[in-house]
């Protein structure tokens, strides 16, 4: 009020200047998306690794086909196939070391065979006889994640305590592009930048959020520059060149095991087949498209790389189809048995103790099965799918 | 600390400090205790539960995040899975909402999914319920969402000595814990001994709270104090009220509920939360499917409106009170009572 009254006796301090806090250009992502194969840049790599990348690339290629045949007998209640995506799923896992964690969503099925799981048990949640088939301590993968983009604060959450504890770990989650619109993943970037968490973000940008096309999903340049925004580094590569999402994605480790924080990875490729056995693709994308994307095969670009730098034969091929071709007849076999299930298991592993209600409950299934069993013995055992 | 330095004597403390001193202890005693949530540090938290926290354990220990609780709660769940002992506070009940899709589809069950393998030892602090003039978005009662979850515990504390004696035992559990402060009983005090603290029942026992012959009343957190003012009232109609305090809602103590009301024969459940599809419906019909053969009226239920939590100049009408509960308690029947042959009075 006297402000007011007496004008001129007031002299406010100016605010300072406002001053960005990181310059964003280091930060932002390259126009195009990194390639290695094919360039003379890829000259330096190591044979060693893209063997290795190969011999993974082909026996996950075989492993979605065969997972797919295995949905269409009626073993898996569902697939979701990464074909087409196996460079970044066989990149993912070869770029951890021991110590560190993956945290893969319900495509990632691959990542985690490749990360080392027997792949009967990476596909239990599929299957349909448990939600997760194998012990997360054991490789360090956390169980494959349904609910779009949730798993990705876990990582976040993961790394920075394995950092208090003076750990050396790095998290990789891997999310889809349709996750990249949830509240969780702008959540955990957030979080993982002001806490300065080792952890690495994989985006497999594979054009389609079932059938909605990136176009609707997004209006930002590219998925890597929504790093910006969270003051971390956002990398945009060429989701189908195994060599490039490894160089990519371990610089990225790299940084975050030194102390450098988060990196948002993007990596631009394309699901050649449909959403899940359930989704008819043909409704929302050309066959034409699907064609194309064909010709730009993860194993093909690293086949002509290798041979024309003449690292892998003719011989050499067909010893790794041979590998691939053994792996898939082993998992049919085994995914061809029924498993045996204990129903009693519904009521193990709710609370660390059972309350006196899940008791009563597990009683009363226990007298059903007992009843059953009297009307028709052994019926129950092993048909329990 | 010497033991004549240990302060023995019981004075008045409140509930909020007593919850602050339940935190301090558990991160003392136990390295892989993490307490983490928005203003939690320099502030105390807004109600200044976590008030030095920071000072005393370092800002690893006690985390200021950034606003987001699904973030926050989302972190929690990967610290635990690395071996840490998250409590994250959420700072007011329906700030917690963000947060359901992490608790339902990951915190409750995450042990299950695992056989084991990952259990989720997270306490939720969740400052609930209404009667201190919030506006909106600060005074719901949620416990039905989360009752209806399971692989959650759900805790809510009525007294001073179960505020300290129940936060050590959520944190302690290997299962995660919902844990309901009652906001309008953050600042009643009780005569406590922060060094000496009494030993109280663990999670999933309720407590007679008030003996008595006549009718059962069944409640927890925040509408304790009301019944059992509601019990001393009765005395002057003659009722001889008991009173039971649930403490946890999951696990339910049906042996302490329904020995009580096999002894009085008349129950009313009374809660802030909504009536429809509330916890008193669960509690009533578990009652009458094992004592309904012991009963001599229904299990009525005093519960908050079935509307949004309504604005604070209005929220009394709301709230269940003493006249309301007294209210279900002369609609218990009593003629019947006396029409059975007796001289009258009470049982």
């Amino acid at each position: 009020m006297t402000v007011l009254e007496q004008p001129g006796s007031y002299r406010p301090t100016p605010p300072p200047a406002w001053q960005p806090r990181t310059d964003p250009t280091p930060l932002l992502p390259d126009a195009e998306p990194f390639r290695l194969l094919g360039t003379d840049a890829a000259a330096d790599l190591d044979p060693e690794l893209l063997r290795r990348l190969y011999g993974q690339l082909v026996r996950g290629r075989r492993y979605n086909t065969q997972a797919t045949a295995l949905t269409r007998q009626g073993r898996l209640a569902v697939y979701p196939s990464s074909t087409g995506q196996e460079a970044c799923e066989v990149a993912a896992a070869l770029v951890l070391q021991e110590q560190d964690w993956l945290f893969p969503s319900y495509r990632d099925t691959l990542a985690a065979v490749a990360r080392g799981l027997d792949p009967v048990q990476a596909l239990t949640l599929l299957r349909g006889d448990w939600h997760t088939g194998y012990d997360p301590h054991e490789h360090r993968v956390a169980p494959l994640c349904t609910p779009l983009a949730t798993q990705l604060p876990h990582a976040v959450g993961l790394a920075h305590a394995a950092r208090l504890k003076g750990d050396d770990v790095v998290a990789l989650a891997m999310v889809g592009d349709g996750g990249t619109s949830e509240g969780d993943f702008h959540e955990a970037l957030n979080f993982a930048a002001v806490w300065q968490a080792p952890v690495v973000f994989l985006v497999q940008n594979n054009g389609f959020a079932i059938s909605v096309p990136l176009a609707k999903q997004t209006a930002a340049p590219s998925l890597a520059h929504k790093a910006v925004g969270y003051g971390m580094p956002g990398r945009l590569v060429d989701g189908n060149d195994a060599a490039a999402v490894h160089q990519v994605l371990s610089e990225a480790m790299r940084r975050a095991r030194s102390g450098g924080g988060p990196t948002l990875v993007e990596a631009v490729t394309y699901r050649i087949d449909a959403h899940t056995n359930a989704d008819d693709a043909t409704r929302y994308r050309p066959d034409a498209e699907v064609e194309m994307w064909r010709g730009h095969d993860p194993i093909l670009l690293l086949e002509q790389e290798l041979t024309s730098r003449k690292l892998l034969d003719e011989a050499g091929m067909e010893a790794e189809r041979q590998a691939a071709e053994r792996m898939a007849a082993d998992l049919r076999e085994r995914m061809n048995q029924d498993p045996l299930l204990d129903p009693m298991d519904l009521f193990t592993h709710v609370y660390a103790e059972q309350t006196v209600q899940l008791r009563e409950q597990a009683d009363r299934l226990r007298a059903e099965l007992a009843a059953a069993e009297e009307l028709s013995p052994g019926h129950q055992e092993g048909t329990q799918r | 600390m010497t033991a004549a330095a240990v302060d023995t004597a019981r004075k008045p403390v409140s509930m909020a400090q007593a919850l602050g001193r339940a935190l301090r202890d558990a991160m003392a005693d136990d390295p892989s205790v993490h307490v983490l949530g928005e203003d939690v540090g320099a502030l105390g938290g807004v109600f200044r539960v976590t008030d030095g926290l920071t000072k005393e354990f370092g800002e690893d220990r006690c985390t200021d995040t950034p606003l987001a609780e699904a973030g926050i709660l989302g972190a929690a769940v990967g610290m635990a899975m690395y071996g840490l002992r998250p409590v994250v506070e959420m700072q007011f009940d329906a700030f917690a909402y963000p947060a359901f899709e992490q608790l339902i589809s990951h915190v409750s069950r995450m042990r299950n999914r695992t056989r084991g393998a990952m259990p989720m030892p997270i306490t939720v602090r969740v400052p609930y319920g209404g009667g201190i003039g919030g506006v909106e978005h600060h005074s719901d009662s949620s416990e039905a969402y989360y009752m209806a979850t399971p692989g959650l515990h759900v805790v809510a504390p009525a007294t001073v000595a179960d505020a300290y004696g129940l936060l050590r035992a959520a944190i302690a559990s290997d299962d995660p814990v919902i844990f309901l402060e009652p906001k309008r009983l953050y600042w009643s005090k009780s005569d406590w001994s922060p060094d000496r603290p009494e030993q109280v029942p663990g999670i999933g026992r309720a407590v007679v709270r008030r003996a008595g012959t006549s009718a059962t009343l069944i409640t927890y957190g925040p509408s304790l104090p009301v019944c059992l003012e509601a019990a001393r009232a009765a005395t002057a109609e003659g009722w001889d009220l008991e009173v039971v305090d649930l403490r946890s809602l999951v696990p339910f103590d049906e042996e302490t509920v329904c020995a009580s009301v096999r002894r009085t024969g008349r129950a009313v459940v009374v809660h802030e939360s909504t009536g429809f599809g509330g916890p008193g419906g669960e509690i009533a019909a578990r009652i009458t499917e094992r004592c309904f053969h012991h009963l001599e009226a229904p299990v009525l239920r005093v519960a908050g409106f079935d509307i949004p939590y309504p604005p604070p100049m209005l929220e009394r009408h709301h709230l269940p009170g003493v006249d309301r509960v007294l209210d279900a308690v002369a609609r218990l029947q009593w003629e019947s009572e006396w029409t059975a042959g007796s001289e009258g009075g009470t049982r």
